[in-house]
């Protein structure tokens, strides 16, 4: 029993992590109708830029709210630059631009940083708590995780410009006629997107290590976490990453080996498509023809 | 009186097909202008030619100043509130927050203004925590006009308001229109089918036919065309 819930803990600390990263692909999926399978590698780069600071001597949380401004002038210049001039093009060329994305930020990192692992730190002592069931750092993650959906919930629901940015995504025409400019919102919703990756990004880094293909499989879990969620459902984002953390944490455990655990997230994927394909939270997609 | 809008040889696309072909219409400060016409007249590609979301030739002039190559949301933020075909009510946010968003524009707090379109539509004070896709038709077009008027806007471009709803709803909401043009002084541009409502209630109209100003004048004047009474008012 101490054995599962000790399990259970290291996978919602896992959980967060996806789920914050879901919350982003569900947030420029939501706005766009656009996967971009570059969030992942975005992280990875904001995880570098972090990475950077710390080395140049800035205290940790220093360097962590100093790339998040970072990743979000990044994420709102990409939308500017890149993704703009697609915007009125098919959905899969766009979907090929984030892949093209995926491809450069990976490269560049490598060229950059050379793809030799990094020791990231962990602002979290590791200790265990509550007589070894979770660790600081898990705890820590989670926390953090759940201080920024806070604050994100609160700027959705309570600023001027969250009710903006949630009016255009569902309906950009009327939004423009509100005097929305819409375009200023996209950009800063990848603004924000590319900030959650970052967390998402420094949170995991203690534990994978640093290098450019870090996220790959970070960004596949959250992918089966906000496809579990409804792809189109913030709150199903997160709930999706935390079932998608667990279950992968315990599969890994008891079932089969853990290097086989990435196989977990495919296996999820395939069930939520064929069974429940809105997900758990989202909306039935209907098209009348 | 000076017109607060006036268009001068507008020709407006659908695509790359022009479908308006050079019209002339105004409507005065403080004024109630309709057009009317069949459907493909040009009359929604018109005003969507007004609010920048067509391409257009020609001259849009309001308040003085040309509409040419602004964005659809500069030219909401000058003071034109377009309430769209289907009514463009954000169907998945609250009413409360569908009236904060026709304040945008606007500084300063939303409050008393929200307050006064409840003045004016007690039934969306009473619904204002509900999502506005569970609103009916009725509700759902005035929590659009509710949003126009949130802009304080100087003129209010409405598109066939009373499309899909019953008769006595579609009297109460012209009423309420009509009353908001004195109150709160604004002028109206008005699509509608409704020809006889319409007739009555402008003061000037135009009736369009595929994409050309036909006849134009006095509400009161084509009201009492013999074509017009045949084609449109059906008697």
């Amino acid at each position: 029993m101490h054995e599962l819930l000790q399990q259970i803990f290291s996978g919602l600390a896992a959980g967060a992590v996806y789920a914050s990263l879901a919350l982003a692909l569900v947030m420029i999926y939501r706005a766009t109708d656009l996967v971009n399978f570059a969030q992942g590698e975005m992280a990875m780069f904001s995880t570098y830029v972090a990475w950077m600071l710390v080395n140049a001597g800035l205290p940790f949380w220093a360097a962590f709210a100093l790339t998040l401004a970072v990743s979000f002038l990044g994420g709102m210049t990409i939308e500017r630059i890149v993704i703009r001039p697609v915007e009125n093009a098919p959905v899969l060329a766009a979907v090929v631009v984030t892949i093209g994305l995926l491809l450069i930020f990976n490269a560049l990192a490598g060229w950059l940083f050379t793809y030799t692992l990094q020791e990231f730190p962990s602002p979290f002592p590791d200790r265990t708590l509550f007589g070894a069931l979770m660790t600081t750092r898990d705890l820590g993650v989670i926390g953090v995780t759940l201080a920024m959906l806070l604050l994100l919930f609160l700027f959705f629901r309570f600023t001027a410009t969250g009710l903006a940015m949630r009016a255009a995504a569902q309906n950009p025409e009327s939004a423009r006629l509100c005097g929305i400019p819409v375009g200023r919102m996209l950009a800063i919703g990848w603004g924000l997107a590319a900030a959650i990756g970052a967390v998402a990004g420094i949170m995991v880094a203690p534990v994978l290590f640093l290098d450019p293909n870090m996220m790959g499989g970070v960004l596949l879990y959250a992918f089966t976490g906000a496809l579990l969620g409804g792809i189109t459902s913030p709150v199903g984002a997160v709930v999706g990453g935390l079932i998608v953390g667990v279950t992968e944490n315990l599969v890994g455990a008891y079932l089969i080996a853990s290097q086989l655990k990435l196989t977990v997230a495919l296996a999820l994927i395939v069930l939520v498509l064929v069974f429940r394909p809105n997900g758990l939270f989202g909306a039935a997609i209907v098209r009348r023809v | 009186m000076a017109p607060i809008l006036e268009l001068r040889a507008v020709k407006a696309f659908y695509g790359h097909s022009e479908v308006v072909h050079g019209i002339d219409v105004a409507v005065e400060e403080g004024g109630m202008t309709v057009l009317l016409g069949a459907n493909g007249a040009g009359k929604t590609t018109t005003l969507r030619a007004i609010c920048g979301m067509v391409r257009s030739e020609g001259e849009i002039v309001f308040a003085g100043q040309r509409l040419h190559r602004r964005s659809t949301e500069a030219i909401a933020a000058l003071g034109i509130a377009h309430v769209p075909e289907g009514r463009g009510t954000f169907t998945g946010l609250t009413v409360e927050e569908n009236l904060r968003l026709g304040g945008f524009t606007r500084a300063g707090r939303p409050d008393a203004g929200i307050r006064r379109m409840f003045g004016y539509f007690p039934i969306l004070g009473e619904r204002r925590r509900q999502q506005a896709g569970a609103l009916s038709g009725g509700e759902q077009q005035m929590l659009a006009i509710a949003r126009a008027l949130m802009m304080a806007p100087r003129l209010l471009v409405l598109d066939e308001p009373s499309f899909g709803l019953a008769p006595r709803i579609v009297e109460d909401i012209f009423a309420i229109v009509e009353r908001i043009r004195r109150e709160e002084r604004v002028s109206v541009l008005l699509v509608e089918q409704n020809a006889s409502l319409a007739l009555e209630l402008a003061d000037q109209a135009y009736l369009l036919e595929t994409g050309y100003v036909v006849m134009s004048g006095p509400a009161k004047t084509l009201a009492d065309d013999p074509q017009i009474r045949r084609s449109y008012l059906g008697y």
